[in-house]
């Protein structure tokens, strides 16, 4: 494999990993200062962004003016699912969304000043015009989530605490997956930006919706297809203990985890298909 | 051992053009052709050629950004194609059109950010960008946003961020670009001095024959993929039988001017072109013209690259 | 990105001697140009056109759901409501709800400071861009409007006309949400000659249109002085609008009370921003350009 490959030696999987979040890191500083030079501009877009992603909610509390449920969920329920997909897009969004402009990057030549860096090119691609007004999205998302939290009437068991966090975790994973492996697209179809758009963002707005109301077809599809339904409707079926339209066996609720490493392992394939088609070497 | 190794490189894309509403054609094309030559280290290199040459691939190739379709490169030790974060470490690479330091930061910024993905030992760090402030002038300009620096501040702030890490190979792609006189041998100067001093191997591309002339010891010009020259200077001028121009201005308009060495190719009322072969002085010509005729300006332009390069193939195609 | 396919300002030289047939020609040119040049980025407009028909699935399902739990909600019965969601998506990019069209363009201009020119070329400016708009409109109607319809109706139980006349005043109002919508714009992408970007007034614009537009509910629905305000506000003609025409719901005299609505509200906004065009004119001769 062409970029596993060090001066160095046999750099280890973790050394590498630990060297690709540290250069991240310190190119999304780099960004960050630049943009706290433009500070008025900065608060304004923050701001902006808050109304833009808090909108999805209000509509969703606007429809709850006419009815007390959606397919058979409360408000407080959709809040919960709102909440837990806002904050995993809006996490992915914020470490790995600026893979959404491969295709700008490739025509303006920065990819190419990415690969004569030291440094791991997807690590800064994602890092490229990092911008801490996407904080936005899980702020808002988690007031949410806080606030669904204290209107839920659920019986809090361990694993249903512990199932919180870990799905939030897992969902950050899935949706980043989704960004980098759906950007790898623009490697061979430069324009085709908003394919991204509707995994990432159209994902996100399915899951801010109980699995009752979809086609079956669709709900499958999002099990086992594009894997959105472990980011939050299968753990949260164990939390508010509701019935699995699909009627899938119990483990299913639980197996976010093993979701999420397949499609961190199936993005990290394509990008390396991708990076290799560009760079030349496959085919 | 040469640090730069290139044995029949070549390069091939596919290009989808499309012919109809809805039907495409693919083909094949050759950007570099077979491309086979040694640069040793310490050597200055130009490398020119016109535009869709296949300049721009081999540096690609030679900084590991594509892999060649077939062939052998080396570069400092390293295959490029498999071992590019660590041939990273060894080059330095300077785009005259597109700077690679932080807009919006001041200058420093961009270097400390070079000491850390570089992973440059501190006591080495400050060593070099002391020297290359120094050398560049940059002592004032640290702390200005690079936004705010002129054209050739700005390629000399790149200059020294592509040289913190001590390269072995410093790759220029039109480094004088746009600058204006004083900043172009400011940086020609620099070139110099980090080529004959720290032994830094140098190759650069350009379409100015004055950077070539003044700090090249070694020409090659790629056309269509393949190396077309590969020797000095002198070597080239000789081949394409380049001309440079003497522009004249005289007080009041004159017949075409009679010299020995040179002979008219334009008037235009006051002004007239004298050209002269490039490998001469323009000093004998001058002297001639300004003994027999009222002079109010003069300068000599340079034969432009494309022109040389044209010459040559028309020789080659008559030859 | 083809070069014969970049966006330029209005042409330089003399303007056409005979003023109305010359004009004509030139702004048709445009909008025909225009039309072209969005037609050649194909991936960007197929991969477009799917992220609509995803999201008009995830919203069409959420209107049934919302619809089965109160039917006849707002006075549409559910295959309304669904077709509500599958004609917003189609207006959606067609209409510019979000911004974006000439508003990139002009944009970019901005930040090349050719817009100073721009202001003193025989082509009157707003003319110039709203031809343009017009033509983008026209090929975004067609493939980002057509295709994701096409797959809505294979999977719901859609509501369309038969009546030609309906379809004659849907179009007639898809034009006139396209004139209050580039009307909108245009006063957005103008405040670029007095702020240092116009991105902060685009975000509020976005969030404003969104919703006001009835894009992701109908107006109908929203409760108290919302519900009274919005249909009177010039957001209502981008989607609501149009829609409800689609939806034969505005017929006979409503149908001509709707299409009055858009018209005076493109008159007030293209007579809007010809003052602050002029205002900026004064603007830009006061600083030497």
């Amino acid at each position: 494999m062409a970029d596993t490959v060090t001066g160095a030696g046999a750099e280890t999987l973790l050394e590498r990993a630990r060297w690709s979040v540290r250069a991240w890191w310190l190119m999304a500083g780099m960004w960050t200062r630049a943009v706290m030079s433009y500070r008025a501009s900065f608060v304004l877009m923050l701001g902006a962004n808050i109304m833009i992603t808090s909108l999805d909610f209000f509509v969703v509390v606007l429809m709850f003016q006419h009815t007390d449920r959606l397919g058979g969920w409360t408000l407080p329920e959709l809040g919960f699912l709102y909440g837990t997909s806002g904050i995993a897009l809006g996490m992915a969004n914020l470490f790995v969304g600026s893979t959404d402009a491969l295709g700008a990057r490739i025509r303006a030549g920065t990819l190419d000043t990415m690969l004569i860096r030291p440094a791991p090119a997807l690590a800064q691609l994602c890092a490229e015009r990092f911008s801490l007004r996407r904080l936005g999205r899980p702020v808002q998302a988690a007031a949410v989530l806080a606030w669904s939290l204290t209107a839920l009437d659920v019986a809090w068991t361990w694993d249903r605490v512990l199932l919180v966090p870990v799905l939030l975790l897992c969902g950050t994973v899935i949706f980043s997956a989704l960004f980098i492996g759906f950007a790898t697209l623009q490697f061979w179809w430069g324009e085709a930006k908003e394919i991204q758009n509707s995994f990432t963002y159209g994902g996100a707005t399915l899951l801010h919706y109980p699995p009752t109301i979809f086609a079956k077809e669709l709900v499958a599809g999002v099990v086992f297809g594009i894997p959105l339904a472990f980011v939050n409707w299968l753990p949260a079926l164990r939390i508010l203990d509701r019935p699995d339209p699909l009627g899938l066996p119990a483990a299913f609720q639980y197996a976010s985890p093993v979701a999420a490493a397949l499609c961190a392992y199936v993005a990290g394939l394509l990008w390396r298909a991708g990076l290799r088609a560009y760079r030349g070497t496959g085919s | 051992m040469a640090l730069i190794e290139l044995e029949d490189v070549r390069r091939s894309f596919t290009v989808r053009t499309r012919t109809g509403r809805l039907r495409r054609e693919k083909r094949e094309v050759h950007a570099v052709d077979g491309l086979t030559f040694d640069i040793e280290a310490g050597a200055c290199v130009g490398y020119i050629g016109p535009n869709g040459a296949g300049k721009s691939t081999t540096i690609k190739m030679l900084t590991g950004i594509l892999v060649p379709s077939s062939g052998q490169l080396r570069v400092a030790g390293v295959d490029p194609a498999r071992e590019r974060t660590a041939l990273a470490r060894r080059i330095g690479v300077v785009f005259g059109q597109r700077t690679t330091l932080w807009w919006d930061l001041p200058l420093r910024d961009s270097y400390e950010l070079a000491r850390r993905i570089y992973r440059i030992p501190d006591a080495r760090y400050r060593a070099n960008l002391d020297r290359c402030v120094e050398l560049l002038e940059l002592g004032g300009l640290l702390d200005t946003p690079v936004r705010q620096l002129s054209l050739g501040q700005r390629m000399r702030g790149d200059l020294a961020a592509a040289l913190l890490h001590d390269p072995q190979v410093l790759y220029l792609d039109e480094p004088t670009i746009g600058l204006d006189v004083v900043s172009k041998g400011r940086v020609r100067e620099f070139l110099r001095q980090v080529n004959r001093e720290q032994g830094t191997t140098v190759l650069l591309t350009t379409h100015d024959l004055v950077d070539i002339e003044q700090l090249c010891d070694r020409v090659m010009v790629i056309d269509h993929g393949r190396l077309v020259h590969d020797g000095d200077l002198a070597g080239l001028h000789a081949v394409g039988m380049s001309e440079r121009t003497l522009v004249v201005d005289l007080a009041e308009a004159r017949p075409p001017i009679e010299v020995a060495g040179a002979r008219v190719v334009k008037v235009d009322g006051p002004r007239q072109w004298l050209a002269f072969p490039a490998q001469q002085s323009a000093a004998p010509v001058v002297a001639a013209v300004a003994e027999r005729y009222p002079l109010v300006d003069l300068s000599v332009r340079e034969p432009a690259i494309e022109d040389v390069i044209a010459k040559m193939y028309a020789r080659v195609a008559i030859g | 990105m083809p070069v014969s396919a970049k966006p330029g300002g209005p042409p330089r030289g003399r303007p056409p001697r005979t003023a109305t047939a010359g004009a004509a020609r030139v702004y048709l040119a445009v909008a025909a140009g225009s039309f072209r040049r969005y037609s050649t980025y194909r991936a960007a407009t197929l991969a477009g056109a799917f992220t609509n028909t995803v999201f008009g699935f995830i919203l069409a399902y959420s209107f049934l759901a919302l619809w089965q739990a109160r039917p006849g909600l707002g006075g549409y019965d559910t295959a309304q409501a669904v077709t509500y969601i599958w004609v917003s998506q189609a207006l959606l990019v067609t209409v510019a709800v979000w911004g974006g069209g000439f508003q990139d363009d002009v944009q970019e201009r901005f930040r090349t400071g050719d817009i100073a020119v721009d202001l003193y070329r025989p082509v009157d400016f707003q003319g110039w861009w709203l031809a343009g708009d017009l033509g983008r409109a026209g090929f975004h109607l067609v493939a980002r409007g057509a295709a994701p319809m096409i797959a809505g109706a294979l999977v719901f139980d859609l509501r369309v006309p038969h009546d030609p006349l309906v379809w004659a005043g849907f179009l007639l109002s898809v034009l006139l949400a396209v004139l209050v919508s580039f009307g909108l714009r245009y006063l957005v992408v103008l405040t670029g000659f007095w702020l240092h970007d116009s991105d902060g007034v685009r975000s509020v614009m976005l969030v404003v249109s969104m919703f006001f537009s009835g894009m992701l509910l109908p107006i109908g629905l929203f409760p108290g002085l919302l519900g009274e305000i919005a249909p009177l506000l010039p957001w209502a003609s981008l989607v609501q609008v149009p829609t409800d025409v689609f939806l034969e719901r505005s017929t006979g005299a409503g149908l001509l009370g709707a299409l009055g609505f858009q018209a005076a509200w493109a008159v007030v906004l293209l007579a809007l921003g010809r003052i602050v065009q002029l205002l900026a004119t004064r603007r830009v001769v006061v600083q030497g350009g």
